[in-house]
């Protein structure tokens, strides 16, 4: 398998041009505060960007559309009903007529333009400005194939975030699941994967072999599942380009729970052997394994930290299902839930700074966070069946799935995805075609 | 004199089985012919999947997180011991189940614990290992539909399935 660092299907080639404005500003700064939990959207308009030809003004239009879902998504940001737009932009290098936009009290406007350049590829511009400061905030060019309009948009969208809140953005990434069907004792799995706004959508396998839990390489255009399809369950290795699958490790019995590395060149997973599933990391250049622990329990769900230095788990070596921290070579593994219930799926965010994870106490089932030293636990939401978080890369979103119950006739059970701040706000459905779970976020596409 | 024995010994391990009250759930009564004590299929071939069920039950069950055989889970692998030593060339595989009320991953692990503890208890009852495979199935598969906890009951089970 190569181990060259993938490049993103519809690679987007970036012309870095900062236009800066002349004179600095002694404007209070336009910035939205992230974490300061209930937040009031910042009204920001965004007309479409004008183009020449008929097919560059649909771009356009699109484009602007597509930035505006995922800022409005974010909960940030109030993108302002276009027909109240005062001011028609609609040659590309039109000035701002600040006092219109004020007038609409839009806080910050976005305006662009989409040109055909002679090699047929697409040449999207984009300015953020702040209306009141009536200053340019920020400006960047791109070029890239038609086809991939879209790239254009989530990396615009996440220009603009990164700007207003000083985080990173997250738009231009992609969520691997599992898409559902049937009823709940006969339920067919198949692998999917979608833009992180539910474009683009398309399944990967054909549902004939039960597949759970999909993640992401960091480094390449792979996943690595689990799959039922030589029979008995196996940690995969899927290559998104060629769908080529294949088994990783050469493990007798059960191997699950699997997830990469930081650096892409390991997959750590839980192996079960006798009744006991021990933690053991495989790397994928030498097939070498390397056992990480070796308990007479359950260990499972392990994540590394994003330097790749620890790894977070779930064990019941304790007597419970509990969270744990050890080094990455294995050894000795420090406790690190100690609240009420019982504690799974750990996940460690990109930042590093927490540990996501599902609990499960009296009868309910919650997302929640807490310091990777176990201080600080937060709980997020709480539902009859929410589990297995995953973490936007800036660390501020977090995605799950959650399941209603189900009547003794196999009716409701059906199961969604959802996104929630990490301040607990913005809670929201992601909008798949059919029942999803197991959903996995991937890192920003560039 | 040995039947008093025999009486005095059977009451008192009476007394012991209750004051030790089991942690594990006592479980349903599987329904139709497949149950213990239910009407047996005469039609079923020797040696298949159908005189399984019919002769000792195919299906153990387990208390909500725990993979502890009960006694009455016992019996029926008691049961299911005789019948594979009637039929020497028959290999099974054990399915490990969970409810819904757990996490997917920490499921398989605890399905896995609970198809290995039926095949120790086979084993020890003289089975050869060689003629029992294991496998998971976590929450993935219930046999019974609905979020109520008599289908947990029945969805916490470890199923002997003939190869």
């Amino acid at each position: 398998m190569n181990r060259r660092r993938g490049v993103a299907a519809g690679a987007v080639a970036a012309v870095f041009m900062i236009l800066l404005s002349a004179s600095a500003s002694l404007h209070a700064e336009l910035r939205i505060d992230i974490t300061s939990g209930k937040i009031e959207p910042m009204p920001i308009a965004l007309p479409p960007f004008p183009g020449g030809a008929a097919n560059e003004s649909q771009a356009g239009r699109d484009i602007a559309g597509v930035v505006s879902a995922d800022l409005e998504r974010s909960g940030l940001f109030r993108p302002l009903d276009p027909r109240s737009f005062i001011q028609n932009i609609s040659a590309t290098d039109t000035q701002p007529r600040f006092p219109d936009w004020r007038q609409i009290n839009a806080q910050a406007l976005v305006t662009g333009s989409v040109k055909t350049q002679g090699d047929g590829r697409l040449r999207v511009e984009f300015r953020l400005w702040d209306v009141f400061a009536e200053q340019q905030l920020t400006g960047f060019g791109y070029t890239t194939t038609p086809q991939n309009w879209r790239r254009i948009a989530h990396i615009i969208a996440d220009e603009i975030y990164k700007r207003i809140t000083g985080e990173e953005g997250y738009f231009d990434t992609r969520i691997v699941y599992v898409s559902e069907a049937g009823p709940p004792d006969k339920r067919i799995k198949r692998l999917a994967i979608m833009d992180q706004d539910g474009a683009n959508n398309r399944v990967l396998t054909d549902g004939r072999a039960l597949v759970l839990t999909p993640r992401f390489s960091p480094t390449a255009q792979e996943i690595t599942y689990l799959s039922y399809g030589s029979g008995s369950p196996r940690v995969y290795l899927f290559n998104i380009d060629t769908g080529q699958q294949e088994v990783v490790g050469d493990f007798p019995g059960m191997t699950f729970a699997p997830r990469f590395s930081p650096d892409g060149n390991r997959v750590v997973l839980s192996r079960a052997q006798n009744g006991v599933s021990n933690l053991f990391a495989l790397d994928l250049r030498t097939r070498r394994a390397t056992r990480l622990t070796d308990s007479q329990a359950i260990d499972t769900s392990p994540c590394f930290s994003p330097d790749g230095s620890k790894i977070t788990f779930n064990s019941d070596r304790g007597g419970s299902q509990q969270l744990y921290v050890m080094s990455a070579d294995g050894g000795e593994a420090r406790r690190i839930s100690f609240g009420s219930g019982k504690y799974g799926t750990p996940v460690w965010s990109p930042r590093g700074d927490l540990i996501a994870f599902t609990k499960i106490d009296g009868g309910s089932f919650y997302i929640g966070v807490m310091r990777p030293d176990g201080s600080g636990e937060r709980l997020l939401t709480r539902d009859f069946l929410i589990e297995g978080p995953t973490w936007a890369p800036n660390g501020r979103v977090l995605m799950y799935y959650r399941q209603s119950p189900s009547d003794a006739r196999g009716h409701g059970g059906s199961t969604r995805l959802y996104s929630i701040d990490l301040t607990g706000s913005n809670q929201r459905e992601v909008i798949t075609p059919q029942d999803a779970s197991d959903p996995a976020w991937s890192p920003l596409l560039r | 004199m040995y039947k008093s024995m025999a009486l005095l010994l059977g009451l008192l391990l009476l007394l012991a089985a209750c004051s030790s009250a089991p942690e594990t759930a006592p479980g349903p009564q599987p329904l139709g012919p497949g149950g213990p004590g239910g009407i047996g299929s005469a039609s079923a071939a020797p040696g298949s999947q159908q005189d399984l069920d019919a002769s000792a039950g195919d299906r153990v069950f387990f208390a909500f997180d725990r993979s502890d055989i009960s006694p009455e889970a016992r019996q029926t692998l008691s049961r299911q011991a005789d019948w594979l030593r009637r039929y020497p060339n028959v290999t099974v595989t054990i399915e490990g189940h969970c409810d819904e009320r757990g996490t997917r991953e920490y499921n398989l692990a605890l399905g896995e614990r609970r198809a290995q503890a039926v095949k120790n208890v086979l084993v020890a009852l003289g089975i050869p290992a060689g003629r029992i495979s294991t496998i998971s199935y976590g929450k993935e598969r219930p046999a019974v539909v609905g979020s109520t906890e008599d289908a947990y009951a029945q969805n916490r089970r470890a199923v002997t399935v003939v190869n």
